[in-house]
């Protein structure tokens, strides 16, 4: 095995046959995370499931009952939920994502790794997180006897991949920025909070004029939750238009991001 | 003729350090400067990783075209005093930092333990920990199944292993680190001074086991400040100031200027010595003075033989825990350390980390004649905060035990001179 150590112009190139060797790290970095998550807390991953169910209820209060916000004629909680499990997966994951460098400091320093594994692998805990909020969204269903279209699930796979990517993308271009410029730490919290006004986890966006529809599924959340709740819950046909724009956006968020994260990696261990 | 197995080219790294802050601002400057910040601060963080030709205010080279070959097998230490490049030299080896010019080849699987216990989280068990750290280290979950009773073992740490670490002492979370990484088996091995944790006798331990790892036929490159382990383990050394290659060679050969060159430091040193700020790099806790003075508390490095010696020494920054300990070296001119004294390992004694100023006493010095240099470390649970290489030197200028007006000296005498009677008895 010959290793040549020089400076290296351009972009980090994606060893593919390093990253499968890696592949035990990967494991043991998402095993960590997904063990600390919850460590010395009382509720433990009760706050997984507590979080969006609470939202839930205060969003059904305040958005259902108070400004009797349309819902495609579906109980308002079980609506603003199926937005909810998509939403806090996302915001959770590319909180964790774009701190995965500084988080891992340390190790950045003192050992080398293709470094594309932490934020990878910080979206792993996430996950779990998903899974629990999905188990009581089974439940939210089951006590609203609502019947959902169950083919929708099929969806599923190809709905959480987007997210992935959109996720993958603008986490590793803020991972990269925040080694460098700590504002991502102040500033990604309060974006996020406001993000969630312009996707549909609380509105339908048959709410909004059809000529700016449009604008909405820029946001690659948009795409996803909708066709989450037209597939699933049946709110009305899927709209392939919006679906179509958000993963296009998901995947040009991934190539920017990962080019960033790619084209910066190599100063990491110096200025982190 | 021997393959090399690492070939080092030129090698050079450059660094950006931060610009001094200007002092002494007006009430308009300052308001200007609160006003302006966020764009100055853009341009200097935008600066940290650009580099135009012509500034080089605020920029080192930590290492500068350096070149030397390893061969297969072979065991080199790397000396130099601290911020001479050594741990960058091994940063760039290990692929964590890329060289700015010059390339090296390295044939076979590298790992580096520029630390111990890289990765440990203090809520993870001893057990959990060995897992994640192995695999940090680079060992596949397999090789560390199969080492796994070893490294309890070897660690001594037992029954806590189900433990969280946070609960471990700082000594045990030391034995546990170096354990996991004493079963690694690389090609190359890329050891800093990492060998200098825990107590006296795991250190032996330790030691053998990179005397093991030696033997084994491994490649070894091993940055230490100290002598007495270089000697023991390598056959080559490169000594490394300022970024640069200054001596390479046989391990005697070169220890021996290493030295000389140590103590005509010391020479230029006097009573009060003030700290090089270059040396302290980004330790939250080190030495930034030291005085000498005789027992008749006059400042002085002049010393006869008996007399005591005593060092008052500051500290500056803020220990990260609430008590630490100091270490003193003393060594020769032939680069033999002929005393040393801990406060924590042999007199369980430590200082709280408000206390910035601390006496040493030492004495009486039975020492030829000749001169020596004081090396301080300062360590909380078997981790160095600091090390000062050349904190301080002294002579005896006198060492006429007997009273016979014979001068007893380094070079003829031996290292000190014990008590001693010639008494007939038929």
């Amino acid at each position: 095995m010959k290793l040549v150590i020089k400076p290296k112009k351009g972009l980090a190139n994606l060893d593919f046959k390093e990253l499968w060797y890696y592949r035990e790290l990967f494991y043991f970095f998402a095993w960590r995370d997904i063990k600390l998550r919850y460590k010395q807390t009382i509720l433990g991953i009760v706050w997984a499931i507590l979080q969006p169910f609470i939202a839930m209820i205060v969003f059904t209060v305040i958005f259902g009952e108070l400004a009797n916000m349309p819902s495609n004629d579906i109980p308002y909680p079980i609506f603003v939920y199926a937005g909810l499990l998509f939403w806090n997966f996302f915001s959770t994951s590319i909180n964790n994502v774009s701190q995965s460098m500084l988080r891992n400091a340390v190790i950045i320093q003192k050992v080398y790794l293709p470094k594309v594994i932490l934020p990878v692998s910080s979206i792993v805990v996430a996950f779990v997180d998903f899974l629990f909020a999905a188990l009581i969204f089974g439940g939210v269903i089951g006590y609203y006897r609502f019947i959902p279209y169950f083919e929708g699930l099929l969806l599923l796979p190809l709905l959480l991949f987007i997210t992935i990517l959109a996720v993958l993308g603008l986490g590793c271009f803020l991972a990269a920025i925040n080694v460098k410029y700590r504002d991502v730490h102040h500033a990604l919290p309060f974006f996020i909070q406001l993000l969630i006004f312009i996707t549909p986890v609380i509105y339908p966006v048959s709410i909004i004029p059809k000529a700016y529809q449009w604008i909405l599924a820029l946001n690659p959340m948009t795409g996803v939750i909708e066709t989450f709740k037209a597939g699933f819950l049946g709110t009305m046909p899927i709209n392939w238009m919006t679906f179509g724009i958000s993963s296009a956006v998901s995947i040009v968020f991934l190539i920017l991001g990962l080019w960033y994260f790619l084209k910066t990696e190599k100063t990491f261990a110096d200025i982190i | 003729m021997p393959n090399p197995i690492i070939k080092i080219n030129n090698l050079s790294k450059r660094y950006r350090i931060g610009a001094e802050e200007k002092g002494d601002k007006t009430f308009r400057e300052t308001i200007m400067d609160w006003v302006c910040a966020p764009i100055n601060n853009f341009i200097k963080l935008r600066n940290l990783t650009k580099f135009k030709n012509n500034d080089l205010e605020n920029v080192i080279w930590a290492l500068k075209d350096i070149s030397f070959e390893i061969n297969e097998g072979e065991v080199l230490g790397i000396i130099g005093k601290n911020g001479s490049g050594k741990t960058t030299l091994l940063k760039v080896l290990s692929r964590i930092t890329q060289p700015t010019n010059g390339f090296a080849e390295l044939y076979g699987r590298v790992s580096s333990l520029l630390d111990v216990g890289t990765g440990f989280h203090p809520e993870l068990t001893g057990r959990e920990n060995i897992y994640l750290n192995g695999a940090i280290l680079g060992m596949r979950k397999k090789e560390i199944e199969e080492k796994f009773d070893e490294i309890v073992a070897f660690s001594e740490i037992g029954k806590f292993i189900d433990t969280p670490v946070k609960r471990f002492s700082s000594g045990m979370w030391v034995r546990l680190a170096f354990a996991i990484a004493a079963h690694l088996e690389p090609e190359i091995l890329l050891i800093d001074e990492v060998l200098a944790v825990g107590d006296i006798s795991f250190q032996k331990k330790c030691l053998g086991k990179v005397q093991d790892v030696v033997k084994g036929g491994r490649t070894v490159l091993f940055v230490s400040h100290n002598m007495g382990v270089i000697r023991n383990l390598c056959k080559k050394v490169v000594w490394i100031d300022n970024g640069k290659v200054v001596q390479k060679g046989d391990v005697d050969e070169v220890v021996k200027d290493y030295e000389k060159a140590q103590m005509r430091q010391v020479d230029k040193s006097s009573y009060i010595i003030e700290r090089n700020p270059e040396e302290i790099k980004n330790s939250s806790f080190y030495f930034n003075r030291v005085e000498i003075f005789n027992e008749k508390n006059e400042r002085t490095t002049l010393f006869r033989y008996n007399e005591k010696l005593n060092l008052i020494i500051g500290f500056a920054g803020f220990p990260l825990t609430n008590k630490y300990s100091v270490e003193f070296h003393i060594y020769n001119e032939l680069g033999q350390m002929v005393s040393m004294g801990a406060s924590g390992s042999y007199h369980d004694k430590y200082f709280s980390s408000n206390v910035k100023k601390i006496k040493i006493g030492i004495g009486p010095l039975t020492f030829t004649s000749g001169r020596y240099r004081i090396l301080l470390k300062v360590l909380s649970g078997g981790r160095y905060y600091d090390i000062w290489e050349n904190a301080a030197g002294f002579n005896i200028i006198e060492c006429q035990p007997f009273k016979t007006n014979h001068e007893m000296s380094v070079f003829r005498e031996g290292a000190c001179i014990l008590q001693q009677s010639f008494d007939e008895i038929e």
